[in-house]
């Protein structure tokens, strides 16, 4: 199978490879995954590898984890088009394209300073998603994201 | 309409004929804003919750309130403090939303308003958020241009701080949805965001920027004059050349339309000179009046009363 070309270290018994990651954005993913530095379990990336579609790509692959909804949403507003392999027993068993939601709430923070979300009132920052590009409007105060994404994250 | 018993925030809730709703009830309540005596709102209570200083938003509310038969509760500026240190907004809303039956409330942070509408129990109306959002600035604006010029096919200039202002983004924006000819007169560093004047555009304004005031004024019917803060400017000199070139005298007015109004929101610094006020162009303190029939035609609606 071509995809024996691809594994460069050891496949996965059990876990998620997250493929098509824009390229540049795998350390980002790291971080929505809260992998930092001691982690339990075997982590895999790549970055910059050529793709036929993307010109070139980043992966990363997990051990032992499936991810949350809210790991999801948050890959999908750095990549759109990151596709999410849940591997069992070192099969593909699922895969699937992350879906960028229409509403996103606490999960990035408002660039306003001056914005309620950034207070300590009791209201969290919340976001309406426009695509192609992602866009971010806040709902509070209008303030629009389209860069850098990943620097806002919560 | 759909505002009865609901919150105003933003102009962007309103479409044209909400707008027209609202600018038809204050028509006919002008009569008692010019003194009459009503008990409409007899019996209703309306708290003013000022976070930032205000002169004309709160006493126009106090004043469409009392002359409608009805109540307000003030929260003082000392109150406003100590809570600013403390208790938080939501928690004033939650508490002083069972003690009234509408809230205005004017405080520094964007989107405040519409936070205070998640929690609370009765109608929250946007008096100013911080560089956010003051409705009903714009819709007194409107009655004053319907008024005291007209609405369709209106040439209008704008001129000042054009970066920052809230009053006019919410203005132009309602403007648009006339497909008015909107001509933008500001320095350079203070020019309308190109997000903003390309949302005007879609919406069927016609646009143009200039930073000349004086080549504009013979060919509008409205001229709307707004204040440019010092503390935009970090020069000083630079400040004072650009007050000086965005002033507006008696002699500018010679070759004007005869039915060319001046408007301003005030309060005015340098922007147009005091002899200014006795030509038949000046409608800057009938605009301010007008504040009390559209305030009182909003209390009306969000109390859900009819007139
Ligand atoms: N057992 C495994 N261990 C690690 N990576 C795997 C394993 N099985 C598949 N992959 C990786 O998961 C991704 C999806 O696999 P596959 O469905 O075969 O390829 P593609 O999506 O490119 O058609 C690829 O990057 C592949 O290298
Ligand atoms: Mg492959
Ligand atoms: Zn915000």
């Amino acid at each position: 199978m071509s995809a024996e070309k691809e594994l460069r270290v050891r496949p996965i018994r059990n876990g998620t490879v997250i493929d098509r990651i824009l390229a540049g954005q795998a350390m980002n993913v790291l971080k929505i995954l809260g992998i930092k530095g001691a982690y339990s379990d075997v982590v895999t990336m790549a970055m910059n590898v050529p793709s036929k579609a993307l010109g070139q790509k980043d992966i990363v692959k997990i051990e032992n984890r499936e991810l949350e909804e809210k790991e999801l949403d948050k890959i999908s507003l750095i990549s759109t088009g990151a596709t999410i392999n849940i591997i069992r027993d070192f099969e593909v068993a699922d895969k699937y394209q992350v879906e960028l939601p229409e509403i996103v709430e606490s999960m990035v923070k408002c660039i306003n300073p001056n914005c309620i979300s950034n207070t300590k009132e009791p209201v969290t920052s919340k976001f309406e998603v426009k695509k192609d590009p992602v866009q971010l409007r806040c709902i509070y105060c209008e303030n629009i994201i389209t860069e850098n994404i990943a620097e806002h994250l919560l | 309409m759909r505002f009865e018993r609901r919150h105003i925030i933003s102009m962007k809730d309103f479409t044209r004929d909400e707008m027209e709703y609202v600018l038809d009830r204050a028509a006919k309540l002008e009569p008692l804003a010019r003194g009459g005596r009503s008990d409409l709102l007899a019996g209703k209570i309306l708290a003013l919750l000022f976070y930032e200083p205000s002169t004309r938003t709160r006493m126009s509310f106090e004043t469409a309130m009392l002359r409608l038969g009805g109540n307000v509760l003030n929260l003082g500026s000392k109150e406003a403090t100590s809570i600013v240190k403390g208790e938080t907004l939501a928690d004033m809303i939650r508490v002083v939303s069972t003690y009234s039956d509408a809230i205005v409330q004017r405080h520094p942070s964007e989107g405040s308003a519409l936070m205070a509408a998640e929690f609370s129990s009765v109608p929250i109306i946007n008096g100013g958020d911080g560089a956010g959002h003051h409705p009903t600035q714009t819709l007194l604006d409107l009655y004053t241009i319907r008024k005291e010029s007209h609405l369709d096919n209106l040439d209008i200039a704008i001129v000042g701080d054009l970066k920052y202002g809230r009053t006019v983004h919410s203005l132009t924006y309602a403007l648009s949805l006339y497909g008015a000819n909107i001509t933008l007169v500001s320095p350079p560093q203070l020019k309308m965001p190109d997000q903003i004047k390309a949302d005007l555009k879609a919406r069927g304004a016609r646009v143009r920027e200039t930073e000349n005031l004086e080549e504009t004024l013979d060919c509008i019917d409205v001229l709307y004059m707004t204040r440019i803060q010092k503390e935009r400017f970090p020069d000083p000199t630079e400040y004072k050349k650009v007050a000086g070139a965005y002033k507006i005298t008696t002699g500018h007015l010679g070759n004007v339309r005869d039915s060319m109004i001046i408007m301003h929101p005030l309060p005015r610094v340098y922007e147009i000179d005091s002899s200014v006020d006795t030509s038949s162009h000046a409608r800057y303190f009938e605009q301010s009046f007008y504040g009390v029939p559209i305030r009182m035609a909003l209390l009306t609606i969000v109390m859900g009363v009819g007139v």
